[in-house]
């Protein structure tokens, strides 16, 4: 495998390993937790470089793990202390502890290569020099730490695939069940720190967010069900991973910065055209429902009125703006609607309803 | 000493205390209308407004960066808007993806940047995590100009702010046009992440606003209190923070300053009278101690 | 005042949220100093009224007026006591800085309360008995005491209509008594005062007046006339429990329809 082919394949790997936990925090609320971690498992993965000197280990790997669920633990803490909303204290928790491991970096661990820009950036370019030999399969480090990964979340997902799915849904009945909600929440939030921690080295701290964020909210607009939404975000992640990677390339720049930047295009692609939940669909539904709603509300008030002594003044046609507070255009594009569709018939000036507009209004009105 | 007789020490100390208060003190907003996290989303977001402002203007005059950023961060608050408004998607999911793509293109072009070779590029580097020591006069007047600016405007509106973010409602009934007012509370917050830029950079920047904030909620129950103590928080670990790290090898400044800043919040959250976490704790002691002995007393 | 007016007009009056229609074809004419409940059963859409009215929804249809004019041009004679769930209590501020805040609308833009606000606000704590509390930061106060001083706010607006959205919901019996003592006050001194209310027991005690909401209006008038059986039966749907006569609820013989004289409970699911 050439080097270059061994890059596309980690993009690949670490977007579809981090589309899968994301999808739960997206459907759960919780994104910005994931903005927390990210930047937390840099002050665990400093102090376990400063403790066993070596940026591979897998000691480094479960520390900076432990580190992100006890940010989550942190959060909890101060927002139960009821001194601080869930908001800001993730906004106290997660800039300290990061701030630590970037004056730790730049005064214990500057010679290392573990610098700002691998900080923000990740050295996913640099991946395929650094090679493990597993069962006798040479491949490079990050590809057997973020296919491990996969598998782990994968795993997980399909185990507990139906409590996850019940707790997301309805956190109270799946505790009435007996699963508890607390156990699968610290469980999901071991693994989104995992997952950061094993982007960290290709991606880098802030952009693993885009990583995991994107792809599911882009796959929530597509779908209504979960098992479609996990695999329509694992499949969206690594095509704009692989859409980045190409990038990149054309635009001499960063890798990772390319990747999180095509995530951010192909979200900004679904938003707008969705069939069902993107925008135009969206402003194209909202404008056929005025019509229809202000339909229905012709036929209703031509009903109210109906047999009132009121009735001959509030159905002509004439002052009907006036009572709705309709604008002319309006009124005309409203009946001349509701003429086509047989709801309501002229009589001179004043409008009629027919059984047909009748009906209607009898069955909005009762809804 | 140092800081009275250093010229470049006192505009660095000058630069971060005007930062300091007004972040402190429009922080109080952010916080007490549950914003901070859009705060994190928009100082994210500047950083490809800083960097494009430079590819098309060549200038790395600090207005002229300024308005880059304060452009690309109200871009970034409308996509949040836009995304909540006009899909199924919540509010978190838009903060955590417009934060991370918005400064995903903007370490993009940053790296285009670098690898090209363009002249003077290296100074956008400061606005990862803010560089006080780079800090020069005309970038101190260009802080405290805005600075000055945001809070005379704060000023003059505040009785209208102060309602807005209590009941907006109520003041949507007595005729305030409040979605006109919450854009410029939004924009003045706008303008105090990006004045902030500098010195603690997109990164942290959002701490700046929390922080201070929440440390001075601790000691007072009133706004205006609350607002003069972030300030002075706030101009407080932002001197201490930029002279530290000016003084310091190497050190970039916004994780310095943070660090500062934190200490004071965990100091007030635990110690702060009345709502202090230790004197709750004790309270909590005491009567579970005297509940305890009632207890023994019985039969 | 001028008393040919209606104090508040409602007409075909319709909100929707989308394709939801919240208020149909709402016609709604009050009377200058009554003061009166709007009931119905949730999602009947009472609160969208008062929001309706108060120009803080956008109507599909319809119009309102106070006292003959638009509520733009009127802002000045509205009061309104929004729900207390709808803030935040542990915002840093005083009860006496929150009730001087119903001052706002006279003060207009940039002038600060002075002397004369502190002033009106005592007075105003002081009608509804909580002067004692006005340097007190608002989170200390229990949930009875935070509602009056919601009503001390509206007060101190010296409105001639007032909205009130469930001023009575999470508080306790004494103050209770004490708001609906208020509101009687504000009716003899000729106010309209129109209360969000639940609890339909009360409605002939606490209540002259009285709208009975469900999406569309029901029935709109005195309560004598509009709080019968049959409306409430066609408001509440199968949701309406009557006890039999002679139970001993501690209210007011009721009006003339309610031959039996039965009391009537909510049995509201929920």
């Amino acid at each position: 495998m050439s080097p270059q082919l061994e890059i596309q394949l980690i993009a690949m790997l670490v977007a579809a390993a981090c589309a899968l936990p994301g999808v739960f925090l997206v459907l759960r609320r919780t994104a910005m937790v994931s903005d927390a971690i990210s930047h937390t498992i840099l002050f665990g993965i400093v102090i376990g470089f400063l403790v066993v000197r070596d940026l591979a280990s897998p000691w480094l790997m479960a520390g900076a793990t432990l580190t992100g669920v006890l940010t989550v633990w942190l959060v909890e803490l101060l927002t139960r202390t009821r001194r601080v909303h869930e908001d800001a204290a993730i906004g106290l928790v997660f800039p300290l502890l990061f701030s630590l491991a970037v004056i730790m970096i730049s005064r214990f661990a500057g010679n290392v290569h573990l610098d700002n820009d691998a900080v923000l950036l990740g050295e996913i370019g640099f991946a395929p020099f650094d090679r493990l030999v597993l069962l006798g399969v040479d491949l490079p480090r990050a590809m057997w730490v973020m296919g491990g990964i996969l598998a782990a979340n994968l795993l997980f997902i399909g185990v507990c695939y139906k409590e996850l799915k019940l707790s997301t849904f309805d956190a109270g009945l799946a505790t009435a069940l007996g699963f508890s909600p607390a156990l699968l929440h610290y469980g999901l939030m071991t693994l989104v720190s995992l997952t950061a921690v094993g982007a960290f080295d290709a991606v880098g701290a802030i952009l693993v967010v885009a990583l995991m964020i994107g792809p599911p909210a882009a796959a929530y607009l597509l779908t209504d069900r979960l098992a479609r939404m996990v695999g329509l975000s694992v499949a969206i992640g690594a095509l704009s991973a692989l859409a980045g990677y190409w990038l990149a390339r054309t635009l001499d720049t960063t890798i990772a910065g390319a990747m999180a930047t095509m995530i951010g295009v192909s979200f900004a692609l679904v938003f707008v055209f969705a069939p069902q939940r993107g925008m135009i669909a969206l402003l194209r539904r909202r404008a056929g429902q005025r019509w229809i709603v202000a339909q229905q509300m012709l036929a209703a008030h031509l009903l109210q009125h109906e047999g009132t002594p009121a009735a001959e003044d509030e159905s002509r046609l004439s002052t009907l703006g006036e009572h709705l507070r309709w604008s002319p255009g309006f009124v005309v594009g409203v009946v001349r609607r509701a003429e086509a569709g047989d709801l309501v018939r002229r009589d001179g000036d004043a409008l009629r309803l027919t059984a047909r507009g009748r009906a209607l209004a009898v069955a909005a009105m009762t809804r | 000493m140092d800081l009275l007789t250093d010229y470049t020490l006192r505009s660095i100390a000058l630069g971060a205390a005007a930062l300091g208060i007004v972040s402190g003190i429009l922080g109080c907003f952010a916080v007490l209308r549950r914003q901070a996290l859009l705060g994190d989303a928009m100082s994210h977001a500047a950083l490809p407004g800083v960097v494009l402002a430079f590819m098309l203007t060549g200038s790395r005059a600090p207005l002229v960066l300024v308005c880059g950023a304060a452009l690309a961060g109200w871009l970034g608050a409308l996509a949040v808007l836009a995304i909540v408004r006009l899909s199924r998607i919540k509010e978190d999911s838009a903060f955590g993806l417009v934060l991370s793509v918005f400064f995903a293109v903007g370490m993009l072009l940053l790296s285009m940047l670098q690898r090209s070779g363009a002249g003077g590029q290296a100074g956008l580097d400061k606005y990862l995590f803010g560089q006080a020591a780079a800090l020069v006069t005309s970038d101190v007047i260009t802080i405290a100009a805005l600075g000055a600016l945001t809070l005379l405007v704060l000023a003059v509106f505040w009785k209208e702010f102060q309602l807005l973010s209590f009941d907006p409602d109520y003041a949507a009934s007595l005729g305030y046009p409040v979605r006109a007012l919450d854009i410029l509370l939004t924009s003045l917050i706008v303008l105090a992440i990006v004045i902030g830029l500098q010195l603690v950079g997109v990164v942290l920047m959002s701490a700046m606003l929390v922080a201070p904030a929440v440390a001075a909620r601790q000691w007072t129950n009133r706004l205006g209190t609350m607002a003069l103590l972030a300030g002075g928080f706030g101009a407080l670990a932002g001197v201490t923070g930029a002279v530290i790290s000016a003084t310091g090898r190497g050190l970039a400044t916004g994780p310095v300053i943070v660090v500062c800043i934190s200490v004071v919040v965990l100091a007030s959250l635990a110690f702060a009278p009345g709502r202090g976490i230790l004197w709750g704790w004790l309270r909590q002691r005491r009567s579970r101690r005297r509940l305890a002995a009632g207890d023994g007393a019985r039969p | 005042m001028d008393r040919s007016t209606a104090a508040i007009d409602v007409t075909d009056l319709t909100v929707a949220y989308h394709d939801t229609p919240v208020l149909w074809d709402v016609d709604v004419r009050v009377p200058h100093g009554v003061l009166m409940a709007i009931v119905g059963p949730n999602g009947a859409g009472k609160t969208t009224l008062i929001k309706a009215i108060l120009g803080l929804v956008r109507p599909a249809a319809g119009q309102t007026l106070i006292d003959g004019a638009p509520y733009a041009q009127q802002r000045q004679r509205v009061g309104y006591v929004p729900q207390r769930g709808s803030v935040d209590w542990d915002f840093p501020t005083s009860v006496l800085d929150v009730v001087m805040m119903g001052r706002y609308g006279q003060l207009g833009w940039f002038r600060r309360p002075g002397k004369r606000e502190r002033e009106l606000a005592l007075a105003a704590l002081e009608t509804v008995q909580l002067q004692q509390y006005a340097d007190r930061q608002i989170s200390q106060l229990s949930g009875g005491q935070q509602q009056r001083v919601f009503l001390a706010r509206a007060l101190v607006q010296d409105a001639q209509v007032y909205f009130m959205d469930e001023p009575f919901a999470g508080v306790d019996a004494v103050t209770e008594r004490a708001i609906i003592g208020v509101l009687q006050g504000l009716r003899a001194a000729g106010k309209t005062v129109v209360v969000v209310h639940h609890d339909l027991q009360t409605v002939p005690e606490y209540f002259d007046w009285v709208t009975l909401l469900n999406v569309r209006v029901i029935a709109c008038g005195p309560v004598a006339e509009a709080f019968t059986d049959e409306h409430l039966r066609r408001a509440y749907g199968g949701r309406i429990a009557f006890l039999g006569g002679g139970s001993g609820e501690p209210h007011p013989a009721p009006p003339a329809e309610h031959d039996a004289g039965p009391a009537v409970i909510v049995g509201t699911p929920r």
